[in-house]
C-alpha cells in the first residue's frame, strides 16, 4: 500500500527527471559562447542509417555539440554535391555527408553510387583551391550512436580549430 | 581528302541516306572554319577540311539544339576523331539514335589554334591525342593508321602543375579566374554533352545556382558545371574556346578526367556501350576519405 502511495505521488516533473538523469554520462552545462565564435556544421544524412544512429545517441543521452544543423534525406544518393556548395554558401563553416556502410543500403546500391560521386566532387573541392578539412564523409550505421557522436564532435573540434571558412564567406555576394 | 569527302557528301545526299551534310567552310576571318549546312549536292563543295578546323560539330547533334527530328531527319556530320567522342557519349547516354545519323570521321594529323599562334601550337586536346583516325564513325574518310586507344589521362602541364601547388595557391588563381566570368554560359552552349533541356543553373524554384554574376554565383555556377561533366567530357575544349573572358575551364575538365581515369579506370568516349562511370559502382571502389 506504501508502494503504491509513493508511485501515485510522484508529480509528472519528477518522473520526467527521474527518467532523463539516467547517469550514462555527466551531462556538462553548454559553455557560454556569448561573443566567442562557433562554427556552423551542416550534415546531410540519411534516413534509414545514419539518421538513425543520430536518433540512437538521443534516446540512449549521449550529448554531442550542439552546433550541428542535420539535414535528412531519403538516401545518401540523394544528397546531391549542389546540397553541399548551397550549406557553404549560406554560411556553413563545415559540412559533413553520412550515410549507410556499404553493403547497407536501404535502396541496395545508392551510397555506392555515392561514393563516386563524393571522390570525384570531394577532388574537385581540392583542386579550386577549397579545404577539404571543411567538407567530411563517413559511413554511421542505425547501431552507431557512439560513432556518430564522435564524428560529429571530431568534425565540429576540427572546423573550430580552422576558425570561420574565409575562403567562402569572402566572396561577393 | 577533301575530294574524297565531297564525294561521299554527294553520294550520300543524292542517295537520300542523309539531308543534310554537316561539315567545316570557309569563314570570313582566314584563321577559322565556319559550320556549313549542306542540303544540295551540288553544294558540296562548299565543304572543306584542314587543320583550321578547330570546332567540334558535334554539338549539333545534341537535342538542345532541336535540329534533329525538327529540322533535319537524316543529318551526316563530319567529325574528327576527338569530336566522335563526343558523339559516343550522347549515344551513351541515350541523347542519340545512332540508326539516325550518319557519322563521317575524318583523318586529322592535328589542329591549330584559332587566333595568331606560333609555329607549330597545338591545342592540348592534340598533344594527347590517339584518335588521328577517328573510331565509331560509319565512314572514314582519308588513310592514317588507327592508334591504340589511351586507356590512362595525362593532364596537361599547366593542369599537372597548378594541382601540384598548395591549396592556398590554388584557390587564389581559381579566385582570380571566376571573378571574371560574366555568367553568359558560351560554356554551356558550346558543350556538345551539356544536354539538359533545363539547365539547373536555369531553375529558380528552387534557385539552386544563383544567377547574378557576383563571386559566389560565379563559384557555384563553375562547380557545378565541372562537376556535371564528371566522367563524360571528351576534352575537346570547346568551354574554353567559347569562353569570352578566358576563365582555363578546360584546367578544371583535365584534373576531372585524370580522377576518373585513375579512381574509375575509365576514359570517355571510347565505347559506346560503356556505362559512363558516375551512372554505376564498384563495390572496391576506394574509399579511403570516409570515415
Amino acid at each position: 500500500m506504501a508502494e503504491k502511495e509513493a508511485l501515485t505521488t510522484k508529480t509528472a516533473d519528477e518522473l520526467v527527471a527521474e527518467q532523463t538523469s539516467t547517469p550514462l554520462e555527466k551531462m556538462e552545462e553548454p559553455e557560454p559562447s556569448e561573443g566567442k565564435w562557433e562554427p556552423r556544421i551542416v550534415a546531410f544524412v540519411c534516413n534509414w542509417c545514419t539518421y538513425l544512429g543520430m536518433d540512437l545517441a538521443g534516446t540512449s543521452r549521449m550529448k554531442y555539440q550542439p552546433n550541428v544543423r542535420v539535414i535528412k534525406l531519403p538516401c545518401s544518393a540523394r544528397i546531391d554535391p549542389l546540397f553541399v556548395i548551397k550549406a557553404f554558401e549560406n554560411g556553413a563553416d563545415g559540412v559533413l555527408v553520412s550515410g549507410c556502410h556499404p553493403g547497407d543500403c536501404h535502396y541496395n546500391t545508392g551510397n555506392y553510387h555515392a561514393r563516386r560521386r563524393w571522390t570525384v566532387f570531394r577532388e574537385l573541392f581540392s583542386f579550386l583551391g577549397l579545404d577539404l578539412q571543411r567538407l567530411q564523409f563517413s559511413w554511421v550505421s542505425a547501431a552507431e550512436g557512439v560513432k556518430w557522436v564522435k564524428v560529429i564532435n571530431e568534425v565540429t573540434d576540427k572546423v573550430r580549430e580552422l576558425g570561420p571558412n574565409t575562403d567562402y564567406h569572402n566572396l561577393s555576394r | 581528302m577533301e575530294k574524297e569527302l565531297r564525294e561521299l557528301a554527294k553520294k550520300l545526299l543524292e542517295s537520300g541516306e542523309a539531308d543534310v551534310v554537316i561539315g567545316y567552310g570557309r569563314h570570313h576571318d582566314e584563321r577559322r572554319r565556319a559550320p556549313v549546312f549542306v542540303t544540295d549536292p551540288a553544294d558540296v563543295e562548299k565543304l572543306i577540311f584542314d587543320e583550321r578546323c578547330l570546332n567540334n560539330l558535334a554539338g549539333y547533334l545534341n537535342k538542345r539544339y532541336k535540329l534533329l527530328g525538327a529540322e533535319f531527319s537524316k543529318p551526316a556530320v563530319v567529325l574528327k576523331g576527338c569530336d566522335a567522342k563526343a558523339a559516343v557519349g550522347l549515344i551513351q547516354e541515350a541523347q542519340l539514335d545512332p540508326g539516325k545519323v550518319t557519322l563521317i570521321g575524318v583523318c586529322c594529323e592535328g589542329v591549330v589554334p584559332d587566333y595568331d599562334s606560333a609555329d607549330g601550337e597545338r591545342p592540348f586536346k592534340c598533344e594527347i591525342c590517339d584518335v588521328h583516325r577517328p573510331r565509331n564513325t560509319a565512314h572514314v574518310v582519308g588513310d592514317l593508321p588507327e592508334a591504340p586507344a589511351l586507356t590512362e589521362y595525362r593532364p596537361s602541364e599547366r593542369a599537372a602543375e597548378l594541382a601540384g601547388k598548395s591549396r592556398e595557391e590554388r584557390y587564389a588563381f581559381w579566385r582570380e579566374a571566376f571573378s571574371k566570368c560574366i555568367r553568359c554560359y558560351a560554356c554551356r552552349a558550346a558543350c556538345p554533352l551539356c544536354s539538359c533541356e533545363r539547365c539547373i543553373a536555369d531553375s529558380n524554384q528552387p534557385q539552386w545556382v544563383p544567377t547574378s554574376g557576383h563571386e559566389l554565383g560565379n563559384w557555384s555556377w563553375n562547380i557545378v558545371r565541372a562537376f556535371h561533366l564528371a566522367g563524360r567530357c571528351i576534352g575537346c575544349g570547346e568551354c574554353q574556346r567559347a569562353c569570352p573572358v578566358g576563365i582555363p575551364l578546360d584546367l578544371l575538365n583535365q584534373h576531372l578526367r585524370r580522377v576518373v581515369a585513375d579512381r574509375f579506370g575509365y576514359v570517355a568516349g571510347l565505347d559506346p556501350e560503356a556505362r559512363p562511370p558516375l551512372t554505376t559502382y564498384n563495390e572496391k571502389d576506394a574509399e579511403e576519405f570516409i570515415r
